[in-house]
């Protein structure tokens, strides 16, 4: 079974600490740590149990800057066979549907055939949980979202639940097909030490091209060096898998962002009481005069 | 004649039922479609459901397109995209909405795909206006509002060059409008032409649990956070609310610790309130759950943290303990109510 999992990294929004907000009380978002998005270890860790169950290879691939090379390397620590870095400056500025044209486009012309598309049910930076959905269309395969758990693999089909907060549902599918998997799938891997070890001196094309040349070599004999001990992180850009320039980054994104605006604490006109018998009387006296109550 | 297309609805039926983000999405589509000088449509696919069209009349709706299929019985992904993007194609709407529900964040994005269009997931607010972008303006476009980044900015996204402009909308932050009983309207049939591949999903079995708690229709809320401490601590969260009469509320730390279940989670990953009293217990404020609250028309706040952001938004606040507050509350509620 050739499994790929299609990853994201994303600031760290759900970790807003006292660092990160500047003094007019909105978020330094260049403060924000860059972390696995993490769902994405869910759709990682539900691939590497597939693997382990069906038999197969892991594929995980990102698109991003050169920096998301970083996640990479951690799923290659956690058990993915190879790892494939989506990265070109023509890629930036995407919006969910230039990005799933330019995944969709990576794995069609070199990952074919396959069987399962992984990816987390959302990032959380943007929360769009678009990504998948379109990924599927633009594969032309069917999809399952909200995939929470694989009961069984016959062959040709898989039997999946999915998990829709207030139902569930059990779902067959014919394969190739893409799943999003939210958090409640399972509880995602560590690192394991070996491959820590192992993968320490894993690099990117990018990191490959500094070092080279600090180096004095030919990037040709540090990146063949590499590959053949497992350690090259696959770099391509938009002519590596043949994208249509018009269908990627900014020309390839219809959505366009008008306005950000930063949230800011509004004041209410607090009015505090003391936590005592008589605070909390008044409040209630207060909250029964202006009819919030009765 | 309009230069502009129509706005539609998706129509979302949940056991047999239009969904209430369905109707929420009318009293707002029905604005939009007011101010682009056009009609509203809502699409409604299914098996047996065409009876419900009477009830898309009755909130708004001007034309109901209908698609009575038995493959279209259970929602499965391929076959609705199918209809929908078909249906699309021929009538070219200017905007179609859909609620941000997991069958609404499953289909849009498939049809948006299909239509290489632009959708915006999530929003909590839709407006008409304009864009300029590179010395041109885009007059009456739809603006797409909506929380990212956690919740720590507000963006506004158009689609200026694409047709139509879509978006998912949260539900239950648009107000479901009163129905005009016996308001009717067009009704269209519209084709179902679905090929093999469109079966690659099968729907085996689905159960859904009654929700255990209706934190819409509230009007008190009194909503428990990690700063109760312990399920004991959330107890009193219960009796308070039942003092009032009022429905339990819970911060996500709340759910996560176990305390209460999901149901019951307000914020940007649960329920959207507006209720006449919020009252925050031991609920720092984080912004995903004041995404979730901050419309209530009052909002008590009780922590022991001076600093929370929750004393921001807040109307009327105590700072101290919720173990020992709380039940000077209840008693001295027990003695005037």
């Amino acid at each position: 079974m050739r499994i790929v999992v299609l990853v994201k990294q994303v600031p760290d929004t759900k970790n807003v600490t006292g660092e990160v907000m500047k003094p007019d009380g909105t978020v330094n978002r260049g403060a924000l740590a860059a972390i696995f998005n993490p769902e994405d270890l869910n759709a990682l860790e539900m691939g590497l149990e597939m693997k382990e169950r069906f038999g197969g290879e892991v594929i995980v691939l990102t698109m991003g800057p050169p920096r998301a090379a970083e996640i990479l390397k951690d799923s290659l620590c956690r058990g993915a066979d190879r790892v494939i870095l989506l990265s070109d400056r023509r890629f930036a500025a995407s919006d969910t549907l230039a990005t799933s044209y330019t995944v969709a486009q990576a794995i069609t012309t070199h990952l074919a055939p396959y069987d399962v598309v992984l990816c987390g049910r959302q990032a959380i930076d943007g929360d769009t949980a678009q990504v998948g959905p379109q990924a599927a269309e633009k594969l032309g395969i069917a999809q399952v979202t909200y995939a929470d758990r694989i009961l069984d693999f016959d062959g040709t089909k898989l039997t999946i639940r999915r998990d829709l907060g207030r139902s569930q549902e059990v779902v067959e599918v014919r394969l190739p097909a893409l799943l999003t998997v939210p958090k409640t799938a399972n509880s995602p891997r560590w690192p394991n030490a070996r491959l820590l070890l192992k993968y320490r001196r894993a690099r990117s094309a990018f990191e490959v091209e500094a070092e080279a040349k600090a180096q004095g070599r030919s990037v040709d004999e540090v990146v063949g060096g590499l590959r053949q001990r497992g350690l090259f992180v696959e770099t391509w850009g938009a002519e590596d898998i043949g994208a249509d320039l018009a269908r990627i980054g900014i020309s390839g994104s219809p959505t366009k962002v008008k306005k950000v605006e930063n949230v800011v604490l509004t004041g209410a006109n607090l009015k505090l009481f003391p936590a005592d018998d008589h605070g909390v009387r008044d409040l209630i006296n207060e909250l029964i005069d202006e009819r919030t109550f009765g | 004649m309009s230069q502009h297309g129509d706005v539609w609805v998706f129509a979302e039926v949940d056991d047999g039922r239009v969904a209430d983000v369905s109707l929420e999405l009318l009293g707002k589509g029905r604005e939009l479609a007011a101010t682009l000088g056009v009609g509203l449509g809502a699409v409604l696919l299914g098996h047996r459901t065409r009876g419900l069209a009477e009830k898309l009349f009755a909130h708004g709706a001007d034309t109901v397109y209908s698609a009575e299929d038995e493959r279209l019985a259970q929602y499965t992904t391929l076959p609705y995209a199918r209809v929908l993007t078909d249906t699309i194609r021929e009538k070219k709407p200017e905007i179609v909405l859909y609620g941000a529900s997991p069958l609404g964040r499953d289909l849009a994005p498939r049809v948006a795909s299909a239509l290489k269009t632009g959708l915006t997931a999530d929003c909590t607010d839709l407006q008409i206006g304009t864009y300029e972008s590179g010395g041109r303006l885009y007059q009456q476009k739809l603006l797409q509002i909506r929380p990212a980044w956690g919740g720590n900015i507000i963006a506004t996204i158009v689609s200026p060059d694409v047709l139509p402009e879509m978006a998912t909308v949260r539900e239950g932050v648009m107000h479901i409008p009163e129905p005009a009983e016996g308001r009717t309207g067009k009704l269209v049939e519209i084709p179902v032409n679905l090929d093999a591949e469109c079966a690659a999903v099968k729907v085996i079995e689905r159960h859904t649990q009654p929700r255990r708690v209706d934190l819409k229709a509230a009007n008190i809320i009194v909503s428990g956070g990690y700063g109760v401490a312990n399920p004991e601590g959330f107890r009193l969260v219960h009796e308070l609310a039942a003092v009032l009469g009022g429905a339990v509320g819970a911060s996500r730390a709340a759910v996560d610790a176990g305390f209460v279940h999901h149901d019951h989670q307000v914020g940007q990953t649960g329920t959207t309130v507006r209720p006449k009293l919020y009252i925050a217990c031991g609920i720092s404020g984080a912004v995903q759950h004041r995404a979730g609250m901050e419309e209530s028309a009052k909002i008590l706040a009780i922590n022991s943290d001076p600093s929370a952001p929750i004393f921001g938004i807040a109307h009327y606040g105590i700072v101290g303990d919720c173990r020992e507050v709380l039940p000077r509350m209840i008693k001295a509620l027990k003695g005037k109510l």
